[in-house]
């Protein structure tokens, strides 16, 4: 994790190493923002991603790989202020 | 959300590291924690809580809904080596069970521990099985249904 000087907009590289979309398709012009598909599988590696994080009072970027060596439980849910 | 800080002390003494991920901003979330979450939970939110906008990480992990524009409940349990254990995705009005989350992780960290294998049901103290030939056709001999419950 490491704690940054955050502007308005702090772009976040997302999913990692995940480029092959679909390799009937040339890679020109392909990026992340394309990557549409399911990838996580039980019993195989956890995509790896980078995110910008509220951590303890504090921004920061946060990256999967970085907890490598325990367990992690990812949450994902639908929104702030939402109610369940 | 508060459930799982709730119960954070649990799952760290097992040590699990969580994080949450919604669409929204950092900059929402510090607020959210702030002005709500705080309220709810002493000291509120304990672990880091991440930004997916656009949603890019909930469609590799298949929580994302294009029509709403969130990640729907997704819990994702990874492994020290980085592999995916366990997942469990809802849609939104239910939430989730962290007791049941708790169960998994003491499960799979057995397994990991010791090879053996967690039948239905099972929570630490209770009997496990070990996988093997001479286990074959006999598990009737050590285990029934009942004892999943």
């Amino acid at each position: 994790m490491t704690e940054e000087q955050q502007p308005c907009v702090q772009p976040s590289k997302g999913p990692i190493g995940i480029s092959e979309i679909d390799d009937s398709e040339p890679s020109q012009g392909r990026n992340n923002q394309e990557v549409s598909k399911m990838l996580a599988r039980v019993g195989k590696p956890a995509p790896d991603f980078e995110a910008n994080a509220y951590v303890d009072g504090k921004f920061k970027t946060v990256k999967l790989s970085d907890f490598k060596g325990q367990w992690v439980t990812l949450c994902f849910y639908p929104g702030d202020f939402t109610f369940v | 959300m508060t459930a799982v800080a709730v119960k954070h002390d649990e799952l760290k003494a097992l040590g699990v590291q969580v994080l949450s991920v919604s669409t929204d901003s950092h900059f929402t979330h510090k607020i959210w924690q702030e002005e709500e979450l705080s309220r709810m939970v002493d000291g509120g939110v304990p672990f880091p809580m991440l930004s997916d906008q656009g949603g890019r990480i909930g469609k590799v992990y298949g929580v994302y809904d294009e029509d709403a524009g969130v990640d729907i409940r997704g819990r994702f349990l990874i492994d020290p080596d980085g592999v995916i254990q366990a997942m469990e995705i809802l849609t939104p009005p239910v939430g989730r069970n962290v007791s049941e989350l708790i169960r998994q992780v003491q499960a799979f960290k057995h397994v990991r521990e010791t090879g053996e294998a967690t039948p239905s049901g099972w929570t630490p103290g209770k009997a496990t099985l070990k996988p093997g030939p001479d286990l074959v056709g006999k598990v009737w001999k050590v285990w029934k249904p009942e004892k999943a419950f």
